[in-house]
């Protein structure tokens, strides 16, 4: 894939690793900023330093020994989890009806979930707030997981009908005529073609519910439910007089832990993942 | 929303043609939908049901009953004084000076990431496109901005701009506070949502690139085109699809745009975001009835964005044809 | 094993589109048959019809004398080789081809004999235990004739099973397939688009155009008799030559000259209803280089001077192409021959004809040069309705 003209010439090669470096540089550089806040002490917090001068574990101590942030922590792995887990499920049946069969009302599924993908969140907030007190579901676990899962299924059905088509719909007539019934098909052949599609859709998924910050401050009132990135708007230091600025930055860097993980080995699939749900969709 | 949950006999698809067939065909012939044509029916509304209603039962219902709050009198700190008002949420809203400087205030965000983040987007996606070295690298590390928590990346930007704590308020702003002054603390801002979602952007740009058939490219330079002319006679006008596709997600997408101004501004000094203003009306000030009048009219401004760019644009719009393209 | 009846089976989709209409075919137990016709003629919805993947509109469809039309394909006991292959990518070719026994139940001791016999017979048995991905195409198509063969249906249905190979393979496949359908003496509908593949292959054929049959029968047969101009410009390969005629006074006027009505050829037309306008049929091996017959054949003939646009030598003959003055024939069937072939817009006036003439011909490209016909082998056909004159039933 190399330009037009061929030959690689090492001019070419160090033009292009420094256009490199600057995108990587462009990347990271208020990751490692905050990653950095992290690690000052207090004496040096404010020196507006790029690089601590003196490095300190003191922020990532303080903030795993308080319940503020620990809850938290809870409450955003096991709401992002179930959500996920909830939209792929229910994603992976509507996607794969919706590549694949015929039935009623299929254009309509798609046209609703497109509506919903592009709708303006804070437009539901309000009306959640009301419905959600009146069911006693505010500042709970489903109460955040319900509305995750809405605006994740509308990505997650894309996602997965682009990567449905891809299966040869030959595969699942051949299971048909080999004796499966269209449950069997499913199973046995569909269903382990679509592991990697399905594996990335709750990548995506999980990123989506691990990001939000407006369903959760809106719906949550206290410790039971609200989720690290709300915490962290709430943080106050352990005292009115301390600047709580090292201990945001640490809870930070923590919540920012497991997206650098899957950015780091899942990094193709991201991509084709991304790129197939929105253009192809 | 609710009729998508359709009984499965269809009698508008079902078999027309059976009866049309000759007379001497027996009345058992003229079953219409084979056994597996009718389980596939069945199976396919079984599979969309638990999503339907879902979405039906979490956007589809609240999104009509914040219409009938909209008309409402609806204050929680007063709520003996609920009552039906017409339009008159509308009016107040409309009306008001806070309402207009925060559409203000989002329009110009919206315009401006957006117009900024397809050009760095473009150049981003060339780069990953058709880098010659370390291209794993450079696609990892363009993940990170998108993947990361937005109000994580909003901290890291506040502490950069805080005169005392941030390497830019010292070095870029000479040590002012810019997050104090409207204009300074928009552009801040502006900049934040530039850096998360400009990778979005690239991978969408670049997905359209890698449509472009490298033998056009080819046959181009042969016709004597320059690398500029390759890019804007041969690639833009090829990918236009996928650009207007990154375009139409990215605007609906930096229209909402709350998380990095709740973080950076907290919409003081008339920063507010109409989504911004929305949550202070319905979450800090209780007023069920004027938030979900802007809830409303947000989702009616979103639209209206939705239609322009489908009119304009036509089919490319994604969702034009569910199952087409290629 | 079965024998399997389409009883004026027809497909209407619900846009009113008729797909195929009125189709009646038995195929006899064990028959290898063909369903040959252009694309979109109808052959491949019919093959599906069988196999259960798509409803019947009308008619009944009989497998070993019962009904199945309401049944689904896994209870008709068919297997069915696709164009693609259809081979699971995550499954290795032991697993393939077991697939469809898992799916029956079948204990593993007898899955096992069973794909190992299959391997035996398609020379898999060193492959087993690889991904198709890592197949070549031929291997991949025996894979996918494994698992069709491995739980002895009543019936083998093959789409195009073929066409995804190169043309050297293919040649190769074809009579493989023909032996092992031999061998197993199953009932085999296969659907092509390749009218050698139809000729060579089946114990009998059926044309096919616009959703209803033209003609079945054994393929010597049609060739030497075919129903109509479809038929007749369909199978053979170069094609029959079509060339505008009148009939006068007992003798045909053509671009070729006047040719007469030999005794064979007056008789078939009497009971014929001819019209005066009519297309005169001629098939390229009928013709040959004037000098090279002998005087007593010649007379039975036509000779006629023309000049050789292009000469190919194939070796053992030679292909001679001509372009005569005068209106080319048109009827229906023939526009539509032309543009399965996608020569329907190729430009050129005038009638084009094939002669394939021996190797010994000294006729050079760009010069004249003496050809005769056998006026005997003459077909005629009736430009209105496309329907032979002088079919022998």
């Amino acid at each position: 894939m190399a330009g037009i003209g061929g030959a690689v010439t090492t001019g070419r090669k160090a033009r292009w690793t420094v256009l490199n470096v600057l995108v990587v540089v462009y990347a990271l550089f208020p990751v490692l900023w905050i990653v950095s806040l992290s690690f000052k002490t207090k004496e040096t917090l404010g020196d507006g330093n790029f690089i601590p001068r003196e490095w300190t574990f003191d922020n990532y101590k303080t903030i795993f020994s308080t319940t503020e942030f620990v809850r938290a922590l809870v409450n955003s792995i096991g709401i992002a989890l179930i959500a996920t887990a909830v939209a792929v499920v229910f994603g992976t049946m509507a996607a794969y009806a919706i590549a694949r069969l015929d039935f009623p009302g299929k254009r309509l599924l798609i046209g609703v979930s497109l509506l919903i993908a592009m709708f303006p969140q804070i437009s539901l907030v309000s009306p959640l707030f009301e419905i959600e007190r009146g069911l006693g579901l505010f500042d709970t676990w489903p109460g955040l997981i319900l509305p995750y899962i809405t605006f994740a299924l509308p990505l997650a059905i894309y996602t997965l009908s682009a990567f449905f088509r891809e299966i040869p719909w030959e595969l699942e007539k051949a299971a048909k005529m080999d004796g499966a019934t269209p449950g069997q098909a499913f199973r046995r052949v569909i269903a382990p073609l679509a592991a990697p599609g399905v594996f990335t859709t709750a990548i995506l998924v999980f990123i989506f519910c691990w990001n939000d910050f407006l369903f959760a401050i809106s719906l949550t009132s206290t410790e039971a439910s609200r989720t690290v990135p709300v915490a962290l708007s709430f943080f106050t230091g352990s005292s009115q007089f301390e600047d709580p600025t090292g201990s945001i930055a640490a809870a930070a860097v923590v919540i920012t832990i497991p997206i650098i993980l899957f950015v780091l080995f899942f990094q193709r699939r991201i991509v084709a993942g991304l790129t197939s749900g929105a253009v192809k969709g | 929303m609710s009729h998508a949950l359709r009984p499965p006999a269809e009698p508008a698809d079902a078999d027309p043609t059976a009866t049309a067939a000759d007379s001497k065909l027996s009345p058992k012939a003229k079953a219409a939908l084979s056994e597996g044509k009718k389980a596939e029916r069945r199976l396919g509304l079984l599979l969309c049901a638990p999503a339907i209603l879902i979405m039906a039962a979490v956007a589809g219902w609240p999104i009509i009953y914040s219409v009938w709050l909209s008309l409402q009198r609806y204050d929680l700190k007063f709520p003996d004084r609920t009552e039906f008002v017409g339009l008159e949420n509308y009016v107040t809203v409309l009306s008001n000076p806070y309402w207009w400087n925060a559409m203000w205030v989002t329009v110009l965000i919206t315009v401006v990431s957006v117009a900024v983040e397809l050009v760095l987007g473009m150049a981003l996606a060339l780069i990953m496109h058709r880098t010659l070295v370390g291209r794993g690298i450079v696609r990892t590390s363009t993940l990170i901005p998108y993947g990361i928590v937005t109000v994580v990346a909003a901290f890291s930007w506040r502490y950069a701009w805080t005169p005392g704590t941030g390497y830019l308020a010292e070095t870029v702003a000479g040590g002012d506070p810019v997050l104090t002054e409207k204009i300074p603390s928009i552009m801040v801002v502006t900049l934040a949502e530039i850096w998360k979602t400009t990778p979005f952007m690239a991978l969408l740009l670049m997905a359209g690139l890698a449509l472009v058939p490298d033998d056009l490219l080819k046959a181009a330079a042969m016709d004597g085109a320059t690398a500029w002319q390759r890019f804007t006679k041969v690639m833009v006008p090829v990918m236009k699809p996928a650009i207007l596709v990154a375009l139409l997600f990215r605007t609906l997408d930096a229209f909402r745009i709350f998380d990095n101004l709740f973080v950076l501004t907290a919409g003081s000094q008339g920063t507010s975001s109409v989504s911004m203003l929305t949550y202070n009306n319905l979450i800090k000030g209780l007023n069920l009835g004027i938030g979900s009048t802007m809830s409303v009219l947000i989702f009616i401004a979103v639209a209206i964005i939705a239609f322009v760019f489908v009119k304009l644009f036509g089919t490319a719009a994604p969702g034009g044809d569910g199952g087409g393209r290629r | 094993m079965a024998e399997i009846v389409l009883d004026n089976v027809t497909k209407q989709y619900p846009d009113g589109a008729v797909a195929v209409r009125d189709v009646d075919i038995e195929i006899a137990d064990g028959e290898f048959i063909i369903l040959v016709g252009p694309s979109g003629c109808g052959k491949s919805t019919t093959l599906n019809m069988i196999a259960g993947l798509e409803d019947i509109t009308a008619g009944e469809l009989r497998i070993g004398g019962e009904r199945v039309n309401e049944r689904a394909p896994k209870d008709r006991d068919i297997a069915m080789v696709f164009q693609s292959y259809a081979l699971y990518p995550h499954m290795t070719v032991k697993e393939n081809m077991a697939f469809p026994l898992r799916l029956a139940k079948v204990d593993d001791t007898t899955v096992e004999k069973k794909v190992r016999d299959a391997a035996e017979i398609l020379d898999l048995t060193q492959h087993l235990d690889r991904k198709p991905s890592n197949l070549s195409g031929g291997q991949r198509q025996r894979v996918a004739m494994g698992r069709a063969i491995v739980r002895s249906p009543k019936a083998f249905l093959m789409d195009e099973p073929l066409s995804n190979l190169d043309a050297k393979l293919r040649v190769q496949m074809r009579t493989s397939v023909s032996r092992l359908q031999k061998q197993l003496g199953t009932t085999t509908v296969y659907v092509t688009h390749d009218q050698t593949e139809a000729m060579t292959l089946g114990d009998r054929v059926v044309v096919m155009r616009g959703g209803a049959v033209q003609q079945i029968g054994a393929p010597q047969f049609l060739y030497d008799n075919p129903a109509n101009l479809f038929v007749a410009g369909f199978i053979g390969s170069p094609a029959m030559n079509f060339v505008p005629a009148s009939l006068e006074n007992g003798v045909l006027r053509s671009a070729l000259g006047d040719v007469p009505l030999t005794d064979r050829v007056r008789s078939l037309l009497e009971g014929a209803e001819a019209p005066r306008e009519v297309i005169m049929g001629l098939r390229p091996e009928h013709f040959e280089d004037a000098r090279l017959v002998d005087d007593t054949v010649r007379s039975n003939g036509v000779t006629f001077t023309n000049q050789v646009d292009v000469l190919e030598s194939m070796g053992s003959d030679k292909f001679a192409y001509f372009s005569l003055s005068g209106e080319q024939a048109t009827s229906a069937e023939l526009a539509e021959l032309a543009a399965d072939a996608g020569s329907a817009d190729v430009p050129g006036g005038g009638v084009s004809l094939v002669a394939r003439i021996s190797a010994t011909s000294s006729a050079v490209e760009g010069e004249p040069a003496d050809i005769w016909f056998d006026a005997d082998k003459v077909q005629l056909f009736d430009p209105g309705n496309g329907r032979n004159l002088t079919y022998r039933g």
